[in-house]
């Protein structure tokens, strides 16, 4: 049924249950919102309207009525520019400042944060009360993300996406009225608790509350060390991201641009994570072919996803037997660069720092996990940054990023097909999975090698594919919280699936929480991820297994797939671990 | 190495002695008489409280485990209720009044001295789990101003030297 009503005089028309302030962005008047998120393709609603930044004045109401969470009513008289509702919410900010630290010329969410652009939008100038700023230590336990509950203007929304879209329940509301504040159990340190990393918390906090650990200045310092060799690689989500941040439009395919940055840097190697994402399936089908042949455990689930890995081991103890083996394929690519490479080039593996530029968190605790690494003091990768740390580097070096052209990886590590770039999407690596093993299996060339099944925003996929005459059942899911459904089904003994693709972040990497803040904007993740198709369509090889440079690797080096040096190197195995 | 490993599963938290394996025995017998667990957290906490005297982390996080739910979210819970509490009090509550009648005449000396004879700060409890100090805003009993309350039992115009006396007669209960 539709609902009548007028805002500030023009008559509109809404679906029932409309909130005044979805009925306004109709007739194009934005209202401000702070704590109000709701992003309908993750299904996480957050509408606790505790910052009362959105107020309006209602006809016959004598309070200011919080647009997000008030629906219409037939006949309603809103007004949402008269100066009572303007005042109000210039005080509504005015004393979340007033114990928030003015601490913006240094802090990482600078230019990024939405207090910042609220309080610049409303005109605040002065802050007439002063509270305490500073009352709570700042975490930065982990390895991954830092929060600063100094900083946390108790919206909400990063407990909202944990305990909701991602079912992990870190975080929650400690204490009553102002002395609330957003905390982990027993204010654990980040790292005690069952956090997988995967950074969705940050991607959507308002505030500088929550943000990635900063490693940029251990790139600087290993660039400028003359010493080291040191190596760039990047993940398929950063090109079609990276763009954004320097005022580019989303989707926005940067690959040459990006290359030519990392090498202006100093970079004595730029490589491609994609390489070793062809590696990872070549790995991962022989593995797949392997149970099949063998009556292994099925369904197999994929493990390129650090944050699901955490994830599994927290919640899924019981299951570790099912996920691939396989290391994620940054970590394949770091030992890769320090054996392979390193014999290639005559280089001391000691010598050379490879550093990860990831659309991704949790990374930067993988690379910390002390069974991925020759020994502690060596681990696979060096360094994680994330897609934003990058364009940051960028912009402290004075490199014009608009200005670059175009240029190419280095090799032969930089080589790759079409199947390693879709990685960075949801549905991405069960599809290049499937382009080889249905060559293998079938021992045919694959018809139709896009899948438009595994493809789009869909929580969970599904589909059966008829391969040799077996019905081959294979899911994707993204978002942890779908991930716990697929897994209860598997724990209850009643799931019929072969294949299982995971991913932690809502849209798969390109909605990693490294990428530049979508600010609730979900069309740019969908942008994203048409860039990446369009990108795997300019490839002229598609398929991971026909990648010359993997196949040299294994002729050369590793000896047969999953193998017994393939699995010494590119294979893992995961901990059993407790939730909390 | 690898025990640096964040909540690796090394071996489960001790339970330390009989009596409190008792506790947690009574604790998982209510909850298993419960039909539903998860929408009776506040009855569960209670009964904790009930047999342990308190919430602490251990119990908070053996609740969490019981219901399958984040200890997150029974943290949460503790915190927003006046009524539970996550550190074990005293066998007897000491109470200061500091509403302002009391503060006027002379409270905070009181409370001194009380902190001096118990040697511990307001909020804390002795050693020998004998004395809680806590502080109270106006218990009301204002025309009795500075006043001393303990176990319920209200002691009116006090004096500082009298501290020592009235808290000894607990010393020996
Ligand atoms: S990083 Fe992910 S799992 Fe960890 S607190 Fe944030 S949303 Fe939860
Ligand atoms: S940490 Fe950030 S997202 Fe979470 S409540 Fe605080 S401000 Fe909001
Ligand atoms: S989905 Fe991608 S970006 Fe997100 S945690 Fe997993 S690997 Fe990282
Ligand atoms: S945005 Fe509506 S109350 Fe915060």
């Amino acid at each position: 049924m539709a609902v009548e009503l007028t805002i500030n005089d023009i008559p509109v028309s809404v679906p029932e249950g409309t909130t005044i302030l979805d009925a306004a962005r109709t007739i194009n008047i934005d209202i401000p919102t702070l704590c109000y998120l709701n992003l309908h393709e993750m299904k996480l609603n957050n509408h606790i309207a505790s910052c009362r930044v959105c107020v309006v004045e209602v006809e016959g109401r004598r309070t200011l009525a919080p647009s997000c969470s008030t629906p219409v009513t037939p006949g309603m008289v809103v007004k949402t520019d008269t100066p009572r509702a303007i005042k109000a919410r210039r005080t509504m900010v005015e004393l979340l400042l007033s114990d928030h630290p003015k601490s913006c010329l240094t802090c990482s969410k600078n230019l990024d944060c939405d207090l910042q652009a609220l309080a610049s939008d409303l005109g605040v100038r002065n802050i007439t009360y002063e509270g305490e700023e500073s009352r709570f230590a700042i975490d930065k336990s982990s390895k991954a993300i830092v929060r600063d509950p100094n900083k946390c203007i108790r919206c909400r929304r990063c407990e909202t996406m944990c305990n909701e879209v991602q079912t992990v329940g870190v975080y929650s509301a400690v204490g009553r009225g102002f002395e609330t504040v957003v905390k982990t159990a027993f204010d654990l340190p980040q790292h005690k608790t069952s956090c997988t990393f995967c950074g969705q918390c940050l991607a959507v906090c308002p505030t500088g509350a929550l943000t990635e650990l900063d490693q940029v200045d251990k790139v600087w310092k290993a660039l400028n060390d003359p010493e080291r060799f040191v190596i760039a690689e990047t993940a398929p989500a950063v090109r079609v991201a990276l763009g954004e941040g320097f005022g580019l439009e989303p989707g926005a395919i940067v690959t040459g641009k990006m290359v030519a940055a990392l090498k202006r840097l100093g970079f004595d190697r730029v490589f491609d994570t994609e390489f070793a994402a062809d590696l990872t399936i070549v790995e991962e089908a022989t593995e797949l072919m392997d149970r099949l042949k063998k009556g292994g455990r099925l369904p197999i689930l994929t493990s390129c996803c650090p944050a699901w890995v955490k994830f599994f081991e927290h919640q899924f103890p019981d299951l570790l037997d099912i996920p691939s083996t396989c290391k994620s394929p940054h970590e394949m690519f770091g030992v890769i660069a320090k054996k392979y490479y390193a014999d290639l080039m005559g280089i001391d593996p000691q010598r050379i720092t490879v550093v990860s530029v990831m659309p991704c968190v949790a990374k930067k605790y993988e690379a910390a996990r002390p069974e991925l690494g020759r020994d502690p003091k060596t681990p696979d990768v060096d360094i994680v940054i994330t897609t934003r740390e990058l364009a940051r580097m960028i912009r402290e070096a004075g490199i014009h990023f608009g200005a670059l052209p175009d240029e190419d990886f280095d090799q032969p590590l930089g080589e790759s097909t079409g199947a390693a770039v879709i990685f960075g999407t949801t549905g991405g690596v069960i599809e290049a999975a499937l382009r080889t093993a249905y060559e293998w299996i079938t021992g045919r060339p694959l018809a139709r090698i896009e899948f438009e099944e595994f493809r789009g925003m869909e929580g969970i996929k599904e589909a059966v594919i008829d391969m040799a005459g077996r019905d081959f059942r294979v899911a994707v899911t993204h978002g942890l919280g779908n991930a716990r459904k697929i897994l209860e089904k598997i724990q209850a003994g009643d799931s019929e699936y072969d294949a299982i693709e995971i991913m932690a972040c809502p849209g798969g990497c390109i909605g990693g929480g490294g990428q530049p803040y979508h600010h609730g904007n979900m069309e740019i993740l969908k942008a994203r991820a048409a860039a990446i198709y369009r990108e795997d369509r300019n490839k002229t090889l598609r398929k991971s297994h026909e990648n010359p440079a993997v196949r040299t690797l294994y002729e050369k080096y590793l000896g047969e797939p999953y193998g017994e040096k393939a699995h010494m190197l590119l294979h893992t195995h995961y901990i059993e671990r407790r939730k909390i | 190495m690898s025990q640096s490993e964040p909540g690796q599963m090394t071996q489960q938290a001790e339970i330390p002695d009989g009596g409190v394996n008792r506790q947690f025995a009574l604790l998982d017998e209510f909850v298993a008489s419960l039909p539903y667990k998860k929408e009776n957290l506040i009855a569960i906490l209670h009964r904790a409280q009930e047999i342990f005297g308190s919430l602490p982390e251990e119990v908070q996080m053996h609740i969490a485990y019981l219901l399958d739910i984040p200890a997150a979210k029974v943290y949460g819970v503790v915190s927003f209720y006046s009524f539970f509490t996550m550190k074990a009090r005293g066998r007897h509550v000491v109470n200061v009044c500091t509403g302002t009648a009391c503060f006027v005449r002379g409270a905070a000396k009181i409370q001194l001295e009380v902190e001096k004879q118990l040697g511990i700060k307001t909020g804390e409890t002795t050693e020998d789990g004998l004395f809680t100090l806590e502080s109270l805003r106006c218990v009301g009993a204002c025309g009795l101003a500075p006043v001393l309350v303990i176990d319920g039992k209200v002691y009116g115009k006090v004096e500082v030297g009298q501290v020592k006396e009235i808290l000894g007669e607990y010393r020996e209960k």
